[in-house]
């Protein structure tokens, strides 16, 4: 067993620790944006497949270098894309619209900041 | 080491520290998207250094390149399609299907490889044995849940003797792993365990209804990262080992999160079935007591006249493409001074965080959705719950012992002063029991297709009270 291999698991093992405490506590909210991020991510096995060409031969070589590097690009390119579209449809509650009526305002829950906490006991 | 090399290196860290960072700033929906951005950049820097790499290495031919090039721009041609035309209701398809692709390139790389230096150490063999197993699983299993979640089998397949035969494949794919490690030095061998494990994808797969599609995508999600990062062992490639992982681990925390929403095992999740062995103790109860149906002009006036409405989506809203109904009543309502939010359980819908993009689709603001441990204490000052085709997390006899939700945190529905269930029928939900809320005094039961019911709800609210 060679040091290089010994060299990889160590950095496998430690980004799988980065990984855990990196996610640990996502909100429900972004759920789906993480995985399909985290999808996007895989698709780095594209950087596998163009080392594989460097060194394969023979039709059958050239055919699953082809149909890897389509599978890869397909994964990373459309796992970025729809990640990027999901995200932009997240958006904050709009400043509420000036309304004539206050008696019918409800209570606003925490959306919109309206005043800074003032007294004692609202510090830091 | 040559200044190439070094250079090389240096940027294949740049990329895998975007990784980290675009993934922690995927914490917060504020930064999520910079986040992505990010992590974007990073992939960009990695291929690129890749590209350089095998440039300096001075083996690229023509049909190296023609067969890299092609592929890659047949792969991304696909890619950016898919991505741009997806409907939001068909994202959980999507993912899958990237999560197919992804373990499916990954398995290849482990298969490529070894036909070339079919006598790898040990350590490698080790590797490609795993990758490819993880890879095959993911390939076929992904492919099975794509199709699944398309509608084409809807619920749980199983046959007799299906169990039989997985375990003849473990057999089969261990045996002939094992071979390899040991030094088999045949391509042969390794395609037997190609084939047991594209399999056993399947297999593992089919057993699986649609409820428990969040855990599995998740999962799906985290074998493929994991077969990357094996990958990378073959290749002895530093980035893929680092992505790899990354998703490996991300995608194991959010399969536990998920299988944690319905209190059940990721293990029984694979075996396939709702809670097994508890199933069938229980059938005192629900069934038999009278439900109050209730007209649209009801419904109505019940929540134009609420100063507190929540509403509960399900997977029905996303199933009948109601989001942006929803949406539509619930900025009416608002507008006449109705607090209006949005309670969402963990695993509604069909992947993790289901219900948050519809509903950021339909261009709700993030902030009025609440998570379960969030919104459960403001039901009791709730006047009406609307719940939209969720059904098995808002059944509260899954805070009694002995049945098949039991145990399963579910949203307190109940404790609002009345409740309101848009749904087709009174079908159960994939738990197939009764669900108690139905029967209860103060629940009235809507009965229509989201879609078309919440249209009526908006035009009645409007002549009503507008």
């Amino acid at each position: 067993m060679t040091s290089g291999f010994v060299g990889d698991l160590t950095v496998f093992i430690l980004a799988l620790l980065v990984g855990f405490e990196v996610i640990s506590k996502v909100p429900a909210t972004l759920h789906t944006p993480l995985m399909s991020g985290a999808n996007s991510i895989h698709g780095v096995v594209l950087v596998g497949v163009v080392l594989l060409s460097s060194f394969v031969d023979g039709p059958v070589g050239y055919l699953l270098t082809f149909v890897a590097a389509a599978f890869a690009a397909a994964n990373v390119v459309g796992g970025y894309v729809v990640t990027d579209r999901m995200l932009r449809m997240f958006r904050r509650r709009p400043v509420p619209p000036p309304r004539v009526d206050a008696a019918m305002e409800p209570a606003v829950e925490s959306a919109v900041p309206t005043e800074p906490p003032t007294g004692p006991g609202a510090a830091a | 080491m040559s200044a190439v090399d070094t250079g090389v290196r240096l940027a294949s860290l740049g990329g895998a520290a975007c990784f980290v960072l675009g993934l922690h700033l995927m914490n917060s929906p504020a930064t999520a998207r910079r986040g992505n951005l990010l992590s974007a950049f990073g992939m960009v820097v990695a291929v690129l250094a890749v590209g350089v790499q095998v440039v300096d290495g001075g083996s690229m031919t023509g049909p190296r390149w023609g067969a890299l090039l092609a592929g890659t721009a047949v792969g991304s041609a696909a890619g950016l399609y898919s991505a741009r035309s997806v409907a939001m209701t068909a994202m959980p398809q999507l993912v899958s299907l990237f999560n197919a692709v992804g373990g499916g390139a990954a398995a290849l790389i482990a298969i490529a490889d070894y036909a070339h230096d079919s006598s790898p150490s040990a350590g490698i063999a080790t590797a490609t044995v795993l990758d490819v197993i993880i890879g095959g699983i993911t390939f076929s299993g992904s492919l099975i849940a794509a199709a699944k979640l398309q509608g084409r089998w809807s619920g749980s397949i199983s046959f007799s003797g299906g169990r039989a035969v997985s375990v003849l494949l473990s057999v089969a794919a261990l045996a002939a792993g094992i071979a390899v490690i040991a030094g088999a030095d045949n391509v042969a061998v390794l395609l037997i365990v190609v084939v047991a494990a594209l399999g056993l994808g399947v297999l593992m797969v089919l057993p699986i209804g649609g409820a428990d599609m969040p855990v599995v995508i998740s999962l799906l999600n985290a074998f493929t990262g994991t077969a990357v990062a094996m990958a990378g062992f073959v290749l002895s490639n530093a980035t893929l080992t680092i992505a790899g992982a990354l998703v490996g681990a991300s995608g194991a925390i959010l399969t536990k999160l998920m299988a944690d929403a319905m209190n059940r095992s990721v293990p029984s999740i694979i075996a396939g079935g709702f809670g097994t062995g508890a199933v069938g103790v229980e059938v005192s109860g629900a069934s038999g007591r009278p439900v109050r149906a209730i007209a649209v002009d009801d419904v109505a006036l019940q929540l134009a006249y609420a100063s507190k409405v929540i509403i509960v989506p399900g997977y029905g809203l996303a199933a009948a493409q109601a989001q942006h109904e929803v949406r539509e009543l619930a900025e009416l309502l608002e507008s006449r001074g109705v607090d209006v939010s949005y309670a969402i359980h963990p695993v509604a819908g069909r992947m993790p965080g289901h219900m948050n993009v519809l509903l950021a689709e339909a261009n709700v603001p993030y902030d009025q959705l609440k998570e379960m441990e969030e919104v459960n204490s403001e039901f009791d000052r709730t006047d009406v719950a609307l719940v939209i085709g969720a059904n098995d997390v808002t059944n509260p006899a899954a805070r009694r012992p002995g049945n098949a939700v039991s145990g399963m945190p579910i949203l307190d529905v109940d404790h609002a002063r009345s409740v309101i269930v848009v749904k087709r029928s009174m079908a159960s939900g994939y738990a197939g029991i009764d669900n108690d809320l139905y029967t209860d005094p103060k629940t009235s039961m809507f009965f229509s297709d989201a879609k078309k019911g919440l249209a009526a709800l908006v035009t009645a609210t409007k002549t009503l009270v507008g």
